[in-house]
């Protein structure tokens, strides 16, 4: 017997929620301050930009959603593949647990989105390639949530998400190019460019990153969170079923 | 205390109450489906008991 | 697995198979077209590879709860997971049925409602090549969420909101092709596309619809 711990200990449910019970207190309350600090940083403390105004502001949540929006369908993909190779049942809750918060990043992200484009390109919306990458992993959000809720046994459920995750995963990154290219097709040299990252000066970029860290922050928290209810909510089930037996 | 925005207010104010009504609401979702799950899981284990 | 192939068209095309109801759907759909967004024979022809697609897409999509759910019903699907066929070549077998009964017919009749949606002579070659490629890929994806959805009471909507997402690659390229096409334009970058999704799907997916199989009959 080696002396090594290894991460894959606290795959084991009962090891999950003690660490996750300890350390969730401190990632939320780090998350959050983070948060108001990063956003009053932001709001209060820089200036307008001077080809954007003060709408430049709205990187401060539109940026770290965006990021978060992609990042929790990667960490899914990760959960999925741990699930399906090595069996771990947290995994697949975990997966489960940050779908839903995805897509509440994708939502903030569009609807930040469609905010800021209505005074800087006098339209709410364009078929822009991000854009449209963005709703589109929102389509596979709902899709992966609705398969989940859809079947009843959970390990079935979790083998078909898991599935559908890795699935989606392809299609939606031949998406990404699939709709690269057709907007190229459609107006040629598009003047709009969603890159924030291009031009971004210092001052706009320390409180954005104050931001992501908090936006990084409260996404752990809440698939922690998330995954102690699953776990707990399965747990119930099986108590359930086993009183049905008797 | 407040800032200038300038024209574009209304822009940057509905951006920001949107974005936190939204975590707002995923947050207050989360504690309150985890709130929900204990209970019922904590009446459970106690009936459990009680039954010995 | 031939023998089986010719089971699955023979069921399609027996009364009650729900072969033609995907073909008069999509006449339906371009029917409906004109009088959406109005008779001008310009904007109809310049809309009418998008909304061919669209149709096709639509009508295939229709189709796909049937690849399944009959042989689900009745205990086949059982049968054939446990016989000596691969399971991967029995999902094939199916996607090809699929294709044949369903989305084949739509390609053929593509060209007579470009017709009357005033498509310039030029375009039918590109409508009936890029549905002629692209469609083996919705029947393989639509198969691989029929797979995803056998065993649900409920499986027909969650199976367009699973599926529709994955059409979005195949659509994007195939409507390109036929518009670029149409329009006289450079066609070979979305033509390889469409044959590289089309191919790789037919070679990979089968075996994410099989493995969604065992884990469904479980």
């Amino acid at each position: 017997m080696s002396e090594r711990r290894s991460l894959w200990e606290y795959a084991n449910p009962r090891k999950f929620m003690g660490l996750s019970g300890t350390i969730l207190p401190w990632i939320t309350i780090a998350g959050g301050v983070l948060l108001v600090v990063g956003l009053i940083w932001g709001f209060f403390f820089t200036p307008d930009d001077y080809r954007q105004g003060s709408t430049v502001k709205i990187i401060y949540l539109h940026v770290p959603s965006a990021l978060m929006a992609i990042n929790a369908w990667f960490m899914m993909l990760v959960a999925s593949l741990i699930w399906l190779i090595r069996r771990h049942h947290v995994s697949a809750l975990a997966a489960r647990a940050a779908a839903p918060v995805g897509v509440a990043m994708t939502i903030i992200a569009l609807v930040t989105g469609a905010i800021w484009g209505q005074p800087m390109w006098g339209t709410w919306w364009v078929w822009d390639p991000r854009l449209t990458s963005f709703l589109i992993l929102f389509l596979f959000y709902l899709g992966y949530v609705a398969l989940w809720a859809a079947v009843e046994n959970d390990d079935t459920a979790a083998d078909l998400t898991s599935v559908t995750c890795i699935v989606g995963s392809v299609f939606a990154v031949l998406s990404r190019y699939a709709v690269n290219f057709w907007n190229q097709g459609l107006h040629q040299g598009a003047s709009l460019s969603l890159d924030p990252e291009e031009n971004v000066a210092d001052i706009f970029y320390y409180p954005l990153l104050v931001t992501i860290a908090a936006f990084v922050l409260i996404f752990v928290a809440l698939v922690l969170l998330r995954t102690r209810t699953e776990i707990r909510a399965r747990q119930l089930r099986a108590y359930m079923a086993r009183e049905r037996m008797q | 205390m407040m800032p200038d925005l300038g024209k574009y207010a209304t822009s940057v104010l509905s951006a920001y109450g949107a974005s936190i009504a939204i975590l707002v609401v995923l947050i207050w979702a989360s504690l309150a489906r985890s709130a929900r799950v204990r209970k019922s899981l904590e009446a459970f284990e106690a009936k459990r008991k009680g039954n010995g | 697995m031939i023998a089986l192939l010719l089971r699955d068209l023979k069921i399609a095309v027996r009364a009650g198979g729900g072969f033609g109801l995907g073909l008069a759907f999509f006449l339906i759909v371009v029917v409906l077209v004109p009088f959406s967004v109005g008779p001008q024979s310009s904007l109809l022809a310049s809309i009418a590879p998008g909304i061919l697609w669209l149709g096709a897409l639509l009508a295939c999509l229709l189709s796909l709860d049937r690849i399944f759910a009959l042989d689900f019903e009745d205990g086949s699907l059982d049968l054939l997971a446990t016989s000596p066929l691969p399971l991967e070549g029995i999902v094939s077998v199916k996607a090809a049925a699929h294709w044949l009964t369903s989305a084949l017919p739509l390609v053929i009749a593509a060209p007579f409602l470009a017709l009357m949606l005033n498509l310039p002579a030029a375009g039918y070659f590109w409508i009936v090549l890029s549905l002629l490629l692209g469609t083996p890929a919705l029947s393989v994806i639509g198969t691989f969420g029929a797979a995803l959805t056998v065993g649900l009471k409920r499986g027909g909507l969650l199976l367009s909101i699973l599926v529709l997402p994955l059409y979005v690659p195949t659509l994007i390229f195939g409507a390109e092709l036929a518009r670029r096409g149409v329009n006289g334009m450079d066609t070979q970058t979305p033509l390889l596309m469409l044959a590289g999704i089309t191919f790789a799907t037919i070679a990979l997916l089968p075996f994410a619809s099989a493995a969604v199989i065992r884990i469904n009959l479980r």
